[in-house]
């Protein structure tokens, strides 16, 4: 069926389709229609979960990990603070394979206070072992929620959504909200290897000692690895089920481009524009969005950045004392490649400033008519 | 001929918060504020969690506070303030009183653990929470502060929030700290004494304002006021005070209380309750008036 909704309730739905059976959240600017969305389908039981009202996002974490660990499906979302709060327990969602999904709405993060988007919140947790998708419009998000579950569940690590504050999370689209006994068809319920039950007593996550706990983390690496081949197989299967392809990257034009914009979230639908300007110059430029960050898609990133001769990383986001996020990310996965392009790396859009056509239009004037950056790092749209 | 009454004005002039701030029409929590600042002076360092009050105050970079604000991290409103308290006296500042102000959220819920962790080492601050019963900067959830039976965006109509406020008084009197206090934005004499007096006291000291707000009740702006009053004349939201956790007082002693359907009314966060729920909330409000009588009386 056909609806129109905002991107936090493409969270909801996906959560409500995918029969998600524990939800514990906080509320957070700009997350709180996530939540309130699915306290009133637990409410009205259009949804048979069971909603625990924390009081805090570190405890919204802890429940969700309890419950899974139960062995139930388990959903929550959060924004920013919320999920620097829950830091501590996403190495533990990850490290105790639990395969929660979260959604997170890209907040930039205090102080200054900021409801506005950026990227900082979600990139701060790269390294704690959840598999991060960036979306860029609300069918992609609600498809990606029963994705992940179906992902998070076969490896047993847990997932997280990426949208963008307000250019996603509160813009209203058409969506098709697929048939719940298709779903069903698609994601079967959670049924994990090990659970908490007195029927099989285990005792889960105690003290390891340097004699086993490196072999922990060599097999959460290992199937990492594994992500990319299963998001294609299963992004394929929901292709065949729904008509739509869910991928690691999306691209436009990037077959025969000689420049290419490399962006994520919202940003790449504007980039296209662009791409499409350019195009009507005679100039054959591309745009790559990267959905999948964590883990990173690196054969694919390789194989279509190997044949541009020039790429613009687009990041609203940054690593202190270093780049922007997507640039370090992309230029690690070009090293040592036969084929390397010029890497350009631009920072903007930083605490919701907007990223327009305007911007891409100067990051594609800089990149092109240099052989090389002349700075580290291109501030775009920043008042020095 | 008739005699000329004098009433002597006990709040003071001083005014600390100035206009051109972001609060609604009736916003209770930004009339608090007021309250304390006349009381506590100039000479006070705020400590402002996310709440309403983190954006009441201004954006940046304006501020409609004559007193040092930080804006501290949503759970943080207690050990911020106890990190500036100890920081203010090593670098030679022990006069400047320190205040933590969050909303019920802030203070019920997330910030529970700051705030025992504080109140256990009884450090020098005043924490004030002003209480609109909901997270009302995020559009309306239910936090434990909410009461028992009302609307919130996560306790929807269906749902209704089943479960009674959290006793944060008897929490907080528990730790046995110098001045625990409720006060309410609707008796300003009595809100202005009871900050003063807080001033006065070392220790951690706890004052609950009971805050009403407009655009998270479904009230109407103009009775902030009344409604304010309502709840303390009906026995909901009595004013009292607690001191070393054993000597309680009540300060305003109500001889026929009002029934709490009339407060119930002017709000539609209630509007869904029938009789039999409401006679339910009024049987709650006797037994927690009825015990907090027993507890003034020892
Ligand atoms: C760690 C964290 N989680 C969530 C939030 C989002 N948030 C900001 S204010 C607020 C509610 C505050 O409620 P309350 O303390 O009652 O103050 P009020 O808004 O009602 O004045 C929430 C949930 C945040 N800023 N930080
Ligand atoms: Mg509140």
């Amino acid at each position: 069926m056909k609806k129109v909704i905002m991107g936090n309730h493409a969270l909801s739905y996906g959560a409500m389709l995918s029969r998600a059976q524990v939800i514990a959240a906080y509320p957070i600017t700009p997350q709180t229609q996530v939540v309130e969305l699915l306290s009133e389908m637990c409410a009205d039981g259009t949804l048979n979960a069971k909603f625990i009202k924390v009081e805090s996002e570190h405890s919204a974490m802890a429940a969700c990990l309890g419950a899974s660990l139960a062995g139930a499906r388990t959903f929550t979302a959060t924004s920013a603070q919320g999920l620097a709060l829950m830091h501590e327990l996403l190495h533990w969602a990850s490290g105790g394979r639990l395969p929660v999904v979260m959604g997170n709405i890209n907040r930039a993060m205090a102080p200054g206070w900021s409801i506005w988007t950026d990227q900082n919140d979600s990139l701060s947790q790269r390294d704690t072992g959840w598999i991060q998708f960036y979306c860029a419009s609300n069918q992609e998000v609600l498809d990606t929620v029963i994705q992940a579950f179906k992902v998070s569940e076969k490896l047993m690590i847990p997932s997280m959504i990426v949208l963008d504050a307000f250019a996603l999370s509160h813009t209203y689209e058409v969506v098709d909200v697929p048939d719940q006994d298709k779903v069903d068809a698609y994601l079967p319920p959670f049924n994990p290897p090990f659970r908490l039950t007195p029927d099989d007593p285990h005792a889960f996550g105690g003290l390891t000692s340097p004699e086993h706990y490196m072999e922990l983390r060599y097999k959460l690496q290992k199937d990492m690895e594994k992500v990319p081949a299963l998001v294609e197989e299963t992004g394929k299967e929901y292709e065949k089920m729904f008509g739509r392809y869910l991928g690691q990257v999306d691209e436009y034009l990037c077959d025969d481009a000689e420049f290419i914009f490399v962006t994520s979230g919202t940003a790449g639908y504007t980039a296209r524009v662009v791409v499409d300007e350019l195009r009507e110059k005679g100039i054959k430029a591309g745009n790559l969005r990267i959905k999948l960050f964590r883990p990173f898609p690196f054969e694919k990133v390789r194989s279509i950045l190997s044949k541009v001769p020039k790429v613009a990383v687009v990041d609203r986001n940054i690593s202190y004392g270093h780049h922007g996020i997507f640039y370090q990310e992309v230029k690690s996965a070009m090293y040592g490649q036969p084929h390397q392009p010029v890497i350009f790396g631009f920072i903007t859009g930083l605490g919701g400033r907007d990223i327009t056509r305007d911007t891409f239009k100067e990051i594609a004037d800089y990149a092109l008519s240099k052989s090389q950056a002349e700075e580290e790092i291109v501030w775009i749209g920043v008042k020095k | 001929m008739t005699k000329e009454r004098k009433m002597t004005l006990t709040i003071p002039k001083e005014e600390l918060m100035s206009p051109g701030h972001l609060a609604c029409q009736g916003c209770g929590a930004s009339l608090a504020m007021r309250l304390a600042l006349k009381a506590l002076g100039q000479r006070t360092v705020v400590c402002i969690p996310a709440c309403c009050w983190a954006v009441i105050d201004g954006p940046f970079p304006h501020s409609s506070l004559d007193i040092p604000i930080y804006h501290c991290a949503f759970e943080t409103a207690a050990s911020s303030a106890s990190g500036v308290k100890a920081g203010l006296e090593m670098v030679g500042d022990t006069e400047t009183t320190v205040l933590a102000w969050a909303g019920d959220g802030g203070t019920f819920d997330i910030g529970l653990q700051a705030l025992s962790g504080a109140a256990e080492r009884n450090e020098d601050i005043i924490y004030a929470c002003y209480d609109n019963e909901a997270y009302m900067n995020t559009g309306i959830q239910r936090s434990s502060a909410t009461p028992l039976g009302a609307w919130t965006t996560t306790t929807p109509v269906k749902h209704y929030k089943k479960h009674p406020k959290k006793d944060i008084i008897g929490i907080m009197a528990a730790h046995r700290i110098p001045y625990v206090a409720t006060a309410s934005v609707a008796y300003p004499e009595d809100m202005v004494k009871k900050f003063k007096k807080a001033k006065e006291i070392k220790g951690t000291r706890f004052i609950h304002i009971f805050a009403p707000c407009p655009a998270g009740w479904k009230s109407r702006p103009e009775d902030t006021i009344k409604l304010a009053r309502l709840a303390v004349q009906t026995g909901y939201f009595p004013l009292y005070e607690v001191e070393y956790g054993e000597k309680w007082t009540l300060n305003l002693k109500i001889k026929e209380r009002k029934p709490i359907a009339e407060y119930l009314k002017l709000q539609g966060r209630f509007r869904h309750l029938k009789d039999d729920e409401i006679a339910m909330i009024q049987k709650e409000v006797d037994a927690n008036w009825e015990r907090l009588l027993k507890r003034c009386e020892q």
